[in-house]
């Protein structure tokens, strides 16, 4: 094991993949020489060139596009966005076009494009650079959502984008690209729609994503010493979604919460109780709890920005709760 | 003479105004009282000055991530634009945009973007309603090299252009989008001559001459007042800091070249004609400068004195609410 950061470990699988498979290239703004807005491809345009490393103007839709047909004509585009809120732009070619190519073509195109970027709230970024957009992504069939919490995770979950043959969008919450963490010096690659259990517990299941899991994972250990013993599950990708393991922790702890940034209405929250009541009813004690960020679009100003996410003492709050009910 | 004296020094304090605006939001970016972005507009404030004399309230402007001197220059008051960066009340947008999302529409600021691109459609659509109410108002864009290459920039231009829309867009060509150069980024580096693909008029200008800036505009406003159609304006420009606060020059231009463009800083420009063409001299200047200056670091104890917004305030104004 070394110690990662998030960005560094996802760049690591970039690094590695494309000196193993020459029709990885890279596209977006700023990627080239420059190495990324987040750093995401420091070093590889020394190591790859221009033509693998692809600087663009802004043409978020033209290029959403131009990867479509390259991955259409045996290339594996990677676009990547720095804020995943520039890719609404290309929402058509996304969903019209990428999403449905396979199945349009029965299966005799392939569609390999990762589209990366960073989601979350945080940094006053205000509600252009600060969305967090996978329960949209979620809702179309043909697209592959990961949203990697630790540096391992980001590596191995990029392996599997970059080896699939699926469009995937590769969401980095912006608050987690400079922690760090141990990542294996093998080769892992980890596959989408196994869910990582990421702090055993036995009172109540807490299913937490992305940013979201760390913040909890500090408020089950205060809760430890209250005698409330806390599992919490990341699921790592939300489409597929794995409710196999939410499922087998709710029939120990008879209890779940989900805890997620992200709007609740027809979100990954809903989705997971939704899936609990259709296969784990009667394992539930209690209604399964929702935590959410406030629907809302994100404003600037540090006051108006904290109170719209879930807060530590929200999260205990929460827990507290449904370990009564 | 008279008027020609009060045409240059009404161009000087609005430029003035943006100049040490912005000069004291660096430093509070500096101090951390910005608690966002912040992508200044030094270099480049004959543009929106030039333009926006020309306007009137009822005018809409359209901005981009770099807007300050828009707001300013459209009439939204420093201390609101400063009270906005620094997330209070007092702000433009009550704390909730900071300094891509400022908005004054009681002014015509119909609001600055994180987003590149919207602006020039915007635009279009306010010149649309202008010619449905028969209103005679202007819908004004102003965007960059970059935007220029983005899908919004051809879709604008050609509604525009068909519907023969009361509009001026405004390219300001600073020659990087970030640090990517736009001999890189385009085809061709004269945004203007891509008004032929439209049949409008495009006019190249000296953006950093401001007299230069304020004849072409007026020339277009007018056009598009007289229900002529839209106008491509192109202002070949240059911003002398880096492209937010914050970041470092790495190397993506060269050192001379920042400096050239220095040497052409638009306030000096203006000075230096105005004494070329005897209309008045540096005291005249001077005393516009410092009344200015004082009106800036009022405006900066202002917008710190204002407080936070309540943290309830940010669930407000998702729909529709009835005005108490
Ligand atoms: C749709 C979209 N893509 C990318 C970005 C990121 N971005 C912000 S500013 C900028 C460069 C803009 O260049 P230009 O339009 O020339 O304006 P300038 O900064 O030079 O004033 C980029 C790429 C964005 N804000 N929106």
């Amino acid at each position: 094991m070394k110690e990662l950061t998030y960005t560094a470990a996802a760049r690591e699988a970039l690094t590695e993949e494309m000196a193993r498979d020459a029709t990885i290239f890279v596209m977006g703004e700023g990627i080239g020489k420059r190495g990324g807005n987040f750093n995401t491809t420091a070093g590889l345009f020394d190591l790859y060139g221009g033509v693998r490393l692809c600087d663009t103007p802004i043409t978020e839709r033209g290029f959403i596009g131009l990867a479509v047909g390259a991955a259409m004509t045996g290339t594996r585009p990677v676009i990547d966005f720095m804020f995943v809120d520039f890719i609404l732009d290309g929402m058509g070619e996304i969903m019209n076009q990428m999403a449905k190519m396979q199945y349009m073509s029965s299966g005799r195109l392939t569609m390999p494009v990762v589209l990366r970027g960073c989601i979350g709230i945080g940094g006053a970024s205000a509600t252009h650079h600060s969305g967090n957009y996978y329960a949209m992504f979620a809702n179309v069939p043909g697209l592959r959502v990961v949203v990697p919490t630790t540096p391992a995770d980001a590596k191995g979950l990029f392996k599997t984008a970059l080896r699939g043959y699926d469009p995937v969008l590769f969401l980095e919450h912006k608050s987690l690209l400079n922690t760090k963490g141990p990542v294996p010096e093998e080769d892992v690659a980890i596959p989408f729609g196994v869910a990582r259990i990421a702090r055993e517990g036995h009172s109540v299941t807490v299913v937490a994503l992305t940013v979201m899991v760390n913040r909890v994972l500090q408020v089950a250990d205060t809760l430890e010493k209250e005698g409330i013993s806390v599992e919490v599950i990341d699921p790592r990708t939300v489409s597929p979604l794995d409710t196999d393991t939410i499922c087998a922790s709710i029939k120990k702890t008879g209890r779940a919460l989900v805890v997620d940034e992200a709007f609740a209405p027809c979100g990954i929250g809903a989705e997971i109780a939704a899936r609990v009541m259709e296969t784990a009813f009667d394992e539930l004690d209690a209604p399964v709890r929702r935590l959410n960020g406030a629907f809302v679009p994100t404003p600037y100003s540090p006051p108006l920005e904290s109170v719209i996410v879930p807060s530590n003492d929200a999260i205990a709050t929460a827990i507290r709760d449904l370990v009564r009910e | 003479m008279e008027a020609e004296l009060d045409l240059v020094l009404r161009l000087y304090r609005t430029m003035a105004a943006i100049r040490l605006t912005e000069e004291r939001l660096a430093q509070s970016h500096q101090a951390g009282l910005v608690h966002g972005a912040c992508h200044t507009y030094v270099g480049e404030e004959a543009v929106a000055t030039g333009v926006c004399a020309h306007l009137t309230m009822r005018d809409s402007v359209f901005s981009t991530h770099r807007g300050h001197g828009h707001a300013l220059a459209k009439g939204v008051p420093m201390a609101e634009v400063m009270a906005e960066l620094y997330g209070r009340e007092l702000g433009c947008s009550q704390g909730r945009g900071g300094s891509m999302h400022l908005f004054k529409p009681e002014v015509g600021l119909m609001g600055t973007s994180g987003i590149v691109g919207p602006c020039i459609l915007q635009a279009t659509g306010a010149g649309y309603s202008s010619k449905l109410m028969k209103t005679g108002a202007v819908g004004v864009a102003f965007f960059g090299d970059g935007a220029s290459n983005n899908g919004a920039f051809h879709e604008g231009l050609n509604l525009a252009a068909i519907y023969k829309l009361p509009v001026l867009f405004v390219c300001e060509n600073n020659m990087y989008a970030t640090e990517v150069p736009m001999s890189y980024a385009a085809g061709n580096t004269d945004v203007y001559m891509r008004a032929a693909g439209y049949n409008i008029p495009g006019i190249k200008v000296d953006g950093n001459n401001v007299l230069a800036v304020y004849e072409a505009a007026g020339t277009a406003i007018k056009r598009a007042r007289a229900g002529e159609g839209p106008t491509l304006l192109e202002c070949k420009t240059y911003r002398t800091r880096v492209h937010a606060e914050g970041m470092k020059e790495s190397g993506y231009r060269p050192m001379e070249e920042i400096a050239a463009w220095k040497a052409r800083d638009p306030l000096k420009l203006l000075r230096e004609q105005a004494m070329r063409d005897e209309i008045c001299g540096d005291p005249e200047f001077d005393e516009v400068h410092s009344s200015v200056a004082g009106q800036v670091a009022a405006a900066h104890k202002q917008a710190v004195e204002s407080p936070y917004p309540e943290g309830r305030d940010a669930l407000s104004h998702v729909y529709y609410e009835v005005q108490a």
